[in-house]
């Protein structure tokens, strides 16, 4: 429905100070899919996606967006084709629902124009797309977890940008709301056509809900494609150090990654059955 | 989750979401009004009420030019910069409060409570009272020490987790060693009064003058103004870095500016009162009750400080048998809540 933008890593390498933590990526993000990338802790995953959203400059490489270098491009324009919802946002105390939906409007915003009505129709939209139309005059400090994730997913939506950047919006969450927040994300992927890049911590859910997984390690690209081609039980065990044993996942169909410990293992040949 | 209709009617759900966003900034509007009047009133009061009382007609007579027969002298030379100086700093200091307690998300980050304020009057104190310099040098001074000392804060507390506890603990401390600066000088210092001595260390508007209303002035004048042209890059800062970058705010560059701003007027209103004890971290809090959450506070804030500063000053001048200065009574009602939030702070364990 909307104008497919391309985000594209090129050579990107970048990091805190001198420790380089992207080391070397090169990467298509599919204009119009969701995308999650999956990796150990500390492999460069989120700094990769901050990477992306500008919130860190590379060391070298670039980050382009429709043939673009995104440092050359306005912050503001910049803002209304790509956003980012960070992983610890900071709710104002006592912020009304709407009012912090509402903030989300800023890139559309010029300095001495007020409030318009296509930002009422675009926080509008936001509230009943997240279902949290009904808690719109609500403080957002007396909402579940659940609810505020929703709140949050609002808010990047009324910035009504065709890429939408998460770094992983289900931490904190239990199983229940994890999967109603990874939901609602499809459900804007496939009813606005909004390209979504996720970090996501659960590799079972990331499988289930990617169009395209992106491995990394060691803060480069191990393999990137559709679940089903790229997650094997040699991939999996590179990515995470972990033996495993893949099955397929009986709701979708998908493979599913059973991880294998020390303890509680029952039928030790499907740990040693080749994938 | 939640109960929504199957076809949701948008255009009532929107004329509801807009009436509620209505109905909040609306009252935004009525205190920043309400609040404006009270400047006024109390500017008035200032001006009238005395050991003589002028009426209005005398008053306004005095402002035409016209010479009033001892009301030219109470009202044109001691009253009216005495009231527009405390009105001028009262704005400085509420609008530069609530910009620091906003950015570093927590009240107790106000210019005079980490020491910046401290720096200015320190730097101030040396010039006039040590190096004998005149007016106008001070208040340079006074900028360039309250800008060192927010850098020195800023850099010593830079870097690892929870930056803005660590800033404000560090600011603290090197508020108390600013302050003792202030006292040493005033020690060394002998043949000046306790007048001057009062106003350096708790803030005072005695000898108020008008050569020091031009400068305090256009400092509110220019600097206010672009405070609340900020204010709307000062929310989305609010959400954090990460978020504020993504919603298209060059946050090193606002950030910067703001800064500069909000210490800058801190250091102007200090040079011209002292450090009128606890106004710009008071206004912020008081406001935000008023206003309600979420919305911009800069303006309401300096309003607030204007009202603080003002009202306190009728209070230490009329309501004892001694005249006490006005950052007396402004400690007398700051200090309780600065308590407050320390012993909250404590209890939820952490300083950020």
């Amino acid at each position: 429905m909307s104008a497919q933008h391309l985000l594209s890593a090129e050579a990107l390498v970048s990091g805190y100070g001198s420790t380089t933590i992207v080391d070397g990526v090169d990467l298509e993000l599919p204009p119009g899919g969701i995308t999650v990338i999956v990796g150990a802790n500390a492999c460069g995953k989120s700094t990769l996606l901050k990477t992306l959203a500008r919130l860190i400059k590379p060391t070298s490489g670039a980050v382009v967006l429709d043939g673009k270098q995104i440092s050359e491009v306005h912050t503001k324009e910049l803002a209304r084709t790509l956003g980012l919802l960070p992983q610890q946002p900071i709710a104002p105390e006592g912020i009304a629902v709407a009012d912090l939906v509402g903030r989300g409007r800023h890139p559309h915003q010029k300095m001495f124009r007020s409030w318009t009505t296509d930002d009422d129709r675009a926080v509008v939209e936001a509230l009943e797309a997240t279902g949290v139309a009904d808690l719109a005059d609500r403080s957002v400090d007396e909402l579940s977890g659940g609810q505020r994730q929703r709140v949050w997913i609002a808010m990047a939506l009324a910035q009504q940008t065709d890429i939408l950047l998460l770094d992983e919006p289900t931490t904190f969450l239990d199983i229940a709301h994890q999967v109603e927040v990874l939901d609602l994300l499809t459900d804007l992927n496939r009813s606005r056509g909004t390209t979504i890049v996720m970090v996501l911590h659960d590799v079972n859910l990331a499988i289930r809900y990617a169009d395209t997984l992106v491995a990394v390690k060691d803060g480069r690209v191990l393999a990137m494609g559709a679940p089903s081609e790229v997650v094997t039980r040699a991939l999996i065990e590179e990515v995470f150090g972990l033996p495993n044993s893949i099955t397929s996942d009986p709701v979708s169909g998908k493979p599913m990654v059973t991880p294998i410990g020390r303890h509680h293992v029952a039928e030790i040949e499907a740990a040693t059955r080749p994938s | 989750m939640t109960s929504l209709p199957a076809t949701p009617d948008l255009a009532a759900r929107t004329a509801l979401v807009r009436a509620g966003r209505i109905r909040r900034s609306r009252r935004r509007v009525i205190v920043i009004v309400l609040l404006a009047v009270a400047v006024l009133a109390l500017l008035a009061a200032v001006i009238m009420i005395g050991n003589t009382i002028y009426p209005v007609s005398d008053v306004l007579a005095v402002i035409r030019g016209e010479s009033v027969p001892g009301a030219s002298f109470t009202v044109g030379t001691l009253r009216i910069p005495r009231a527009l100086i405390g009105a001028l700093a009262g704005l400085a200091f509420g609008a530069a409060g609530t910009t620091f307690q906003t950015m570093l998300r927590n009240p107790l980050a106000s210019p005079d409570v980490i020491g910046i304020s401290a720096g200015a009057s320190a730097a101030a104190v040396v010039c006039l009272v040590v190096l004998r310099w005149n007016g106008t040098a001070t208040m340079f001074a006074a900028l360039i020490a309250g800008v060192a000392t927010a850098a020195a804060i800023y850099f010593a507390a830079r870097g690892g987790e929870s930056t803005g506890g660590r800033l404000i603990l560090i600011g603290i401390g090197m508020g108390a060693m600013l302050d003792a600066v202030v006292s040493y000088s005033i020690q060394r210092a002998a043949e000046w009064d306790v007048a001057v001595a009062m106003r350096w260390l708790t803030g005072s508007l005695n000898g108020s003058r008008w050569e020091s209303v031009l400068p305090l002035g256009i400092a509110v004048v220019v600097l206010l103004p672009l405070l609340a042209l900020l204010s709307r890059q000062l929310r989305a800062l609010e959400l954090g870095d990460a978020a504020a970058t993504s919603l298209g705010v060059r946050v090193d560059h606002v950030r910067i500016l703001l800064i500069l701003a909000a210490v800058a007027l801190t250091c102007f209103a200090t040079a011209t009162t002292g450090p009128i004890a606890f106004v710009a971290f008071l206004a912020g809090p008081i406001v935000s009750r008023l206003v309600g959450h979420g919305s911009s506070l800069t303006i309401p804030a300096a309003l607030m400080g204007a009202c603080l500063v003002l009202t306190a000053d009728l209070i230490g001048q009329f309501a004892f048998d001694t005249r006490f200065p006005v950052g007396v009574i402004t400690g007398i009602l700051g200090a309780p809540y600065l308590l407050f939030l320390l012993i909250r702070t404590s209890r939820r364990g952490g300083s950020s």
